[in-house]
C-alpha cells in the first residue's frame, strides 16, 4: 500500500513544497529594528524567495495593511525592474541592506522590507499590491515579497551572517523567554 | 596513345619536366582526364612522355633527343630543354633540380599512389575493425600545394592557352582527384570494398610538407583580410584562404613575391595519420520509466554525480556496445523530472550514435537489442526500438508545443475532502492559465508569463485528504506548479480552484502524444 495512506490516517502532513526544495534562512532584527525578521527561501538552483518571518511584527494578531508601496524613493520604482533572456539582463542589481518596498500597517507604523542578500532582483510580487491579505494568509508563499538571483560564484557565500531555521527558532525562543525590556 | 597527349601538349610537357615537375603532375597541367592514365607506375609514365616527346623531335630535329632515349633515369629532366626554349621561357632562374621531388606535388603522386602505400592505409583501416562494402576516400593536402600549383600554372599558361584558348586554371586536374585516381581503386582492391563518391565511411589520409609551409606567407602580407584568425584553426592558411587569396592576387603581385616556376623541394612529404569515419546511425524508439530516482539524463551538480544512473545511459550504454561507437548524444520528445514516472505507451526518443564501427542490424537484431536494454534494468523499458535517418528524427520535434500529454497526479489536500467535491473537475475544459517561468527552472531560462491549456481533468477520490487528478494538457504545461501555484505565480492552480492548500505528491505522464517513431509489430 502506498505511504500516502498511512500519512492521512495520522494527519500528519507530507514535507511542502518549500521544505522539498527550499533551504529557509532568517535575518532577524533587521537593521536593529526590534522583531523586524525577514525569511530567505533559498531553491537548491540558487534563486531566493524574501519573505516576512513569521515573527515580523505586520503579521502579529489583528495588525492590517494599508497599503504596499515598491516605489522605494522618488528616483527608483521597484515596479520598473524588468529582466529579459537567460542572463536576465537588466535586472536591478540589490545589496543586502537594499530596500524593497514599504508596507504601512493601519496603525500607521510604516516597515521596510529589505533584500537581505545580494543578487538581482528578478520579480516584485504585484499580486499583493491588489490583495494585501495575502501576505497576512500566506506570508511564505503566496504573500511573497520579491526573488532574487544571487551571482553564480557567490551563490554558497550570499548566505553568511543569516540564520539558519534552528538558530532562528533559538531567537525568537529566548526573544519570548525574556521579558520585552524596554527601549 | 596511352596518355592521350595531343602534339600541342608537346610544349607544356617540355616546360614542365624542365621545371621540375612528376609525369602526374605533367599529365595534370596537360588536362588529361582519363583516370587509367594515372594508374600506371610513375616511371611508366615517364618513360612515355619521353617517348612522346621523342618522336617529335625525331621528326622535327635530331639534336638532344636520342640521349634521352636510352633508358636515362626519367627525372633528369633537365637534358630535355634546349637552350632556345630556355630563353623564351621569359628569363625565369633555370630551377636546380637534385633531389627529384616533384615541384607541383611535393611527392604526393611520386610516391604515395602505389600498392604498398595502398597497403599501408588498408592495414590501418582493417585495425579499426569496421564494417563496411563502400567507402569514400578523402584526402588532405598542404596549404601550399595551390600556391605551387597556381606559380607553374602562370610558367605555362601560354604554352596551354596556344594548345586551345579556351583551357583555363580550373581544367587542370587537381593533384586530389589525380591522387585519387592512381590510389583509391588500389585501397578498395586490399580492404575489398568499392570506393564511392558518398559513402557513410569515409577513410582519409593527408599529408604534410613542412619545408615548404612558408610558401603561403606572403599572401598574408598581399591579402591580409584572408586570413583572418578564427578559434578553432591551428594556422590561419587553410587550404579555402589560400585559394581565396590566389583568387584575389594579381599575376604581377604574385610574381613578384613567388618564384616561377617553383623552387624544387629538397624532400618529399610526409603522410599523417591515415583516419576512419563512419557517419552516425540514429535510433529511435519510446522509452518507458518506472523509478522516481533516475534523472533522463546524468546529474551533475559541481562536477560531481548526485544520482546513479540515468535514462540515456540505460538506453544508450547496450546500443554503444553493439554499434561500437565512439559516443552518443540523445534527444527526446520533452523530459521527465527525476521524481516523474513515464507509463503508457512512453516518450519517443532518438540517439545519434558517432562512428558506429558496425551500422547494420537488421530487424530481429534490433529485437534482440531492445531485448538487452530491457533485460538490463527494471527501471526503465524500450519499445518500438529502429534504425532511422537523421531527417526523420525532425518529425519528433515537430509541433512539439501543440502536442497533447496526459497525466496522472496524486493529490494531497489540506481541507478534508468528499467524493462530490470532485465532480466539478469534469465539466472543466478548455481551461486557460498564465504559468510564469517556474521557479525551478527561472535560474536557466527566461522570465516569461506563458498561457497553457488543460484540455480536461477528472479525478479519482482516495481517502479524505488525497485524490488522483488526470489531466490532458497542451504540452509544455507545468504540471506541479498548476497543482501546488508556484508561490501563487501560476494562475488559476490547482489550490485556488479548490480553495484549499493542494499539494503534488507523485506525477505520471500516462502518454505522449507523438506519432512518432513507427510502432514496431513484435
Amino acid at each position: 500500500m502506498r505511504l500516502v495512506f498511512a500519512m492521512a490516517e495520522t494527519h500528519e502532513r507530507a514535507p511542502t513544497v518549500i521544505d522539498r526544495y527550499y533551504t529557509r534562512w532568517y535575518k532577524t532584527d533587521m537593521k536593529g529594528r526590534s522583531c523586524e525578521d525577514h525569511c530567505i527561501l533559498q531553491h537548491s538552483n540558487r534563486i531566493c524567495i524574501i519573505t516576512l518571518a513569521e515573527s515580523h511584527p505586520i503579521l502579529q494578531q489583528g495588525r492590517k495593511i494599508k497599503s504596499i508601496d515598491y516605489r522605494i524613493s522618488d528616483g527608483c520604482s521597484r515596479l520598473n525592474n524588468k529582466v529579459s533572456g537567460k542572463s536576465k539582463r537588466g535586472g536591478q542589481f540589490l545589496t543586502e541592506f537594499a530596500p524593497l518596498c514599504r508596507i504601512t500597517c493601519t496603525d500607521d507604523i510604516e516597515y521596510t522590507i529589505f533584500s537581505c542578500i545580494r543578487g538581482r532582483l528578478l520579480e516584485v510580487n504585484e499580486d499583493i499590491l491588489k490583495r494585501p491579505d495575502l501576505l497576512l494568509d500566506k506570508p511564505s508563499t503566496d504573500g511573497y515579497i520579491a526573488v532574487i538571483l544571487p551571482k553564480l560564484e557567490e551563490s554558497k557565500t550570499v548566505t553568511k551572517g543569516l540564520l539558519t531555521r534552528e538558530e532562528y527558532e533559538d531567537v525568537i525562543s529566548k526573544r519570548n523567554t525574556q521579558p520585552q525590556e524596554s527601549l | 596513345m596511352m596518355l592521350s597527349l595531343k602534339d600541342k601538349d608537346r610544349a607544356v610537357i617540355r616546360k614542365l619536366l624542365a621545371a621540375g615537375c612528376c609525369g602526374r603532375c605533367v599529365l595534370r597541367f596537360c588536362c588529361v582526364g582519363k583516370y587509367s592514365s594515372y594508374q600506371q607506375s610513375c616511371e611508366d609514365i615517364e618513360k612515355e612522355l619521353l617517348a612522346f616527346l621523342g618522336t617529335d623531335d625525331a621528326e622535327q630535329s635530331h639534336d638532344a633527343s636520342g640521349e634521352t632515349e636510352t633508358g636515362d633515369p626519367p627525372c633528369k629532366k633537365m637534358k630535355l630543354e634546349s637552350p632556345g626554349e630556355n630563353a623564351s621561357a621569359g628569363g625565369a632562374p633555370e630551377p636546380k633540380v637534385q633531389s627529384g621531388v616533384c615541384v607541383a606535388c611535393v611527392g604526393v603522386l611520386q610516391h604515395f599512389c602505389d600498392q604498398s602505400y595502398a597497403k599501408q592505409v588498408s592495414d590501418v583501416v582493417r585495425k579499426g575493425e569496421y564494417r563496411f562494402d563502400s567507402l569514400m576516400f578523402a584526402v588532405s593536402l598542404p596549404a601550399q600545394l595551390s600556391v605551387r600549383e597556381h606559380s607553374l600554372w602562370l610558367h605555362i599558361k601560354k604554352e596551354v592557352r596556344e594548345k586551345s584558348m579556351c583551357l583555363d586554371k580550373e581544367d587542370v586536374v587537381q593533384v586530389k582527384d589525380a591522387f585519387k585516381w592512381a590510389v583509391q581503386g588500389l585501397v578498395g582492391k586490399e580492404l575489398g570494398a568499392s570506393v564511392l563518391a558518398n559513402s557513410a565511411f569515409e577513410v582519409s589520409v593527408g599529408f604534410a610538407h613542412p619545408e615548404t609551409d612558408g610558401d603561403c606567407h606572403f599572401l598574408a602580407t598581399e591579402c591580409p583580410d584572408c586570413f583572418k584568425p578564427t578559434k578553432n584553426k591551428a594556422s590561419v592558411f587553410t587550404r579555402m584562404a589560400v585559394v581565396k587569396a590566389l583568387e584575389k592576387i594579381s599575376d604581377t603581385k604574385f610574381l613578384r613575391h613567388y618564384p616561377c616556376p617553383p623552387v624544387s623541394p629538397s624532400s618529399k612529404c610526409t603522410p599523417l595519420d591515415t583516419t576512419c569515419l563512419h557517419a552516425p546511425v540514429f535510433i529511435a524508439g519510446r522509452y518507458n520509466k518506472f523509478s522516481r530516482e533516475l534523472p533522463q539524463t546524468p546529474w551533475v551538480i559541481d562536477g560531481e554525480r548526485r544520482m546513479e544512473g540515468s535514462v540515456e545511459e540505460l538506453i544508450a550504454n547496450p546500443l554503444l556496445t553493439a554499434f561500437k561507437a565512439d559516443g552518443f548524444n540523445f534527444c527526446s520528445s520533452g523530459r521527465e523530472d527525476v521524481d516523474v514516472r513515464t507509463l503508457g505507451n512512453g516518450r519517443p526518443f532518438a540517439i545519434e550514435l558517432l562512428n558506429p564501427h558496425r551500422a547494420k542490424f537488421n530487424r530481429s537484431e534490433m529485437r534482440q537489442l531492445q531485448e538487452t536494454i530491457n533485460t538490463s534494468s527494471d527501471k526503465i523499458r524500450v519499445r518500438d526500438l529502429q534504425i532511422v535517418t537523421r531527417e526523420a528524427t525532425s518529425r519528433m520535434k515537430e509541433g512539439e508545443e501543440e502536442k497533447t500529454k496526459s497525466y496522472s497526479a496524486l493529490i494531497w489536500t489540506q481541507k478534508p475532502i468528499t467524493p462530490a467535491d470532485l465532480d466539478c473537475f469534469a465539466k472543466i475544459k478548455e481551461l486557460k492559465i498564465d504559468q510564469k517561468t517556474p521557479l525551478r527552472v527561472l535560474h536557466r531560462r527566461p522570465l516569461a508569463v506563458r498561457q497553457r491549456h488543460i484540455h480536461s481533468m477528472s479525478a479519482s477520490y482516495l481517502d479524505t485528504h488525497h485524490f488522483t487528478l488526470q489531466l490532458r494538457t497542451q504540452a509544455g504545461t507545468y504540471i506541479k506548479e498548476f497543482v501546488h501555484g508556484d508561490f501563487g505565480r501560476t494562475k488559476p492552480n490547482l489550490g485556488a480552484l479548490m480553495e484549499t492548500e493542494v499539494d503534488i505528491l507523485e506525477l505520471d505522464v500516462e502518454s505522449v502524444d507523438v506519432d512518432w517513431p513507427p510502432a514496431v509489430p513484435e
